[in-house]
């Protein structure tokens, strides 16, 4: 037995001129939760994509579950459950009938076959629907029966690309509860990637990439230690001068971050009163938080994980819009 | 030593065995069996049109045609045509059901799968081919409407022509798709080829006697070496009839007639196959 269950050395892929992936090595064990983080293009999805066997890599190799993704594609697809961001599922067939298809191209035996399908469609709930056709299910349903699917054949990884990625609040939890107690029932190890940094204070360890880089790799809570201090974000009538008070004065450095400027102090509750006492620029808003892995993000690129988010997000939107009315 | 690789890679390889990838072929099989068999509407949509054929068109001109030969009026020889017609129909929408695969994302699910990408084209070929053949065979028992016997012994005979057209339109149809990506611009191409195809094919009229231009396109269409055959059976026409085809001033005979239609098939098969390996 290998002690890792994924293993990426020196990976890189371009397309063309541009490196999606650019010299990232790391290593899941076995169990884990192990969360992707990083913007929209920074090379979340094509990384997946390698490990699952979808995409070729320029160079460098990787392993899941001890098997080479390039030269033992089918035992890497056999030890890996994917549920993407956009569905796959047949929604003419039943829930069932999706199940059904999916054992019998994925090889669970006849005996356990059955069985098996009654187990997860129980642990997502479905049992109930699961001979009605998918078309009449709802987003969160059909999200959890890919779940389902997924793990069907006893993955020994579940890949999760943007689990809850245009699900509500609530469904979102939901989704996070399944993951959860799924990792604690069958002890699968959870590959996922998302830009919601809520979701991914749910992970053991988070590796963060930008530009194809892996910039930061840790738990939350040490990530969080990079950003050791209070958070204050501050809105003025003027930044320029604001940033260069707050540099001159405090002596410590000042992030922008569109219209706004952040910038960390020790001991947030205290510093707040006097800062704004005597503070020379005119403040509109002003604001102090814990870190989070927002923070941590910003701290390390410049830049707010967030905004890109949602105009992803956005994008997403469009894109099935645009599929549904062609039609 | 690339071809012999890229063929390794088309057949399985990389650890898929053959038992799984024949549970592969067979569950993509049986997937097209179980959304045909739930919809009901389909199954009678696709034999509207070759029934209004055979009973209005095929009617209609007979009434002022004479024999075609002896003992066989216009409606009698266009049925076995239609029969064609419908199976050749039926099949090309394999493609589409490819491209719509990919449009609803379900395609993924199928390409990721731990079987190889050949036995997906071929279990895709054979489930629309099946459902072709059933249409067919919906058809034909129509025969004795207008006043054809059919023997059991037809019917046998008649089987493996069937799916062989079946699957050389069926293969055809799912190299298309794997190329292009479009739901519309599949449907265009479809019927830029399909209705040509049909009515080049000896579906409508016998082919002897046709102008030289028309001969030709009529000779290089595939689909012709799979309609004569099967109006051969249906009508038990002897093997020197006028609906034969002669090639090249040589009276084909059913056999080498099969024998064309499965090199295309084959080569349709293959194509097909190997181009379902090679997209992303």
């Amino acid at each position: 037995m290998t002690d890792y269950i994924i293993k990426v050395e020196k990976l890189v892929k371009r397309f063309g001129k541009l490196a999606a992936v650019d010299d990232i090595s790391f290593s899941v064990v076995p169990g884990e939760i192990f969360g992707f983080l990083g913007p929209n293009g920074a090379g979340k999805t094509t990384t997946i994509n390698i490990l699952c066997t979808l995409l070729k890599p320029t160079s460098g190799r990787a392993s899941v579950n001890g098997f080479d993704v390039v030269r033992q594609q089918s035992q890497v697809r056999q030890s890996i459950g994917l549920v993407f961001q956009d569905p796959s599922l047949d929604v003419r067939l039943s829930g069932l009938q999706n199940l059904r298809f999916h054992a019998s191209v994925y090889h669970v035996p006849a005996p356990i076959r059955e069985q098996r399908i009654e187990q997860v469609l129980m642990m997502m709930e479905l049992w109930d629907r699961r001979n009605n056709e998918v078309r009449t299910y709802s987003g969160g349903m059909k999200r959890r029966l890919e779940l389902a699917r997924g793990l069907l054949h006893y993955p020994k990884v579940l890949f999760l690309d943007e689990p809850t990625l245009g699900l509500d609040p609530q469904t979102r939890s939901h989704i996070w509860e399944y993951i959860l107690d799924l990792r604690q029932r069958e002890g699968t190890t959870i590959f996922l990637t998302t830009h919601y940094m809520d979701e991914a204070e749910n992970a053991d360890r988070i590796a963060i990439i930008d530009y194809g880089k892996l910039i930061a790799i840790d738990t939350p809570e040490r990530l969080k230690n990079i950003v050791s201090k209070d958070i204050i974000s501050v809105k003025t009538d003027d930044n320029d001068r604001a940033a260069e008070e707050i540099g001159l004065r405090y002596r410590i450095e000042v992030i922008r971050d569109g219209d706004e400027l952040t910038f960390e102090v020790a001991n947030g509750e205290e510093f707040l009163p006097t800062f704004v006492r005597e503070f020379g620029t005119k403040i509109l808003s002003i604001n102090l938080h814990q870190p989070s892995l927002d923070d941590v993000f910003l701290k390390l690129t410049g830049r707010e994980i967030r905004q890109e988010a949602a105009s992803s997000e956005i994008k997403t939107i469009v894109r099935q819009y645009d599929r549904r009315t062609r039609h | 030593m690339k071809l012999r690789q890229s063929f390794v890679n088309m057949i399985g390889a990389r650890g898929t065995s053959t038992m799984n990838n024949l549970r592969g072929v067979y569950t993509l099989w049986y997937r097209d069996i179980l959304i045909f068999g739930r919809d009901r509407v389909h199954i009678i949509s696709s034999i509207t049109l070759p029934l209004l054929f055979v009973f209005v068109f095929g009617i209609g001109l007979s009434a002022r045609m004479g024999d075609l030969a002896p003992g066989i009026n216009f409606t009698q020889f266009l049925f076995p045509g239609i029969i064609g017609m419908t199976i050749l129909m039926s099949s090309f929408t394999a493609g589409v059901s490819v491209v719509w695969d990919r449009e609803v994302g379900f395609l993924r699910e199928v390409l990721i799968a731990p079987i190889s990408r050949a036995s997906v084209a071929m279990g895709k070929t054979l489930g629309t081919a099946t459902i072709a053949v059933i249409q067919g065979i919906i058809i034909l028992l129509f025969a004795p409407l207008v006043d054809i016997s059919v023997s059991a012994w037809t019917v046998l005979v008649l089987l493996p022509l069937m799916l062989l057209l079946a699957i050389s339109m069926s293969s055809l149809g799912i190299l298309l798709a794997t190329r292009i990506k479009s739901l519309e611009a599949f449907h265009g191409l479809m019927s830029l080829l399909m209705f040509p195809m049909v009515f080049l094919s000896g579906v409508f009229f016998p082919l002897q006697g046709l102008p030289a231009w028309m001969d030709i396109l009529v000779k290089f269409n595939p689909v012709t070496y799979g309609i004569a055959p099967i109006r051969q059976v249906v009508l038990g026409a002897s093997p020197d009839s006028l609906f034969s085809i002669i090639l090249f001033g040589h009276t084909m005979s059913i056999w080498e007639d099969v024998t064309m239609l499965a090199l295309f098939a084959a080569a349709m098969i293959l194509l097909a196959m190997w181009s379902f390996g090679k997209q992303d």
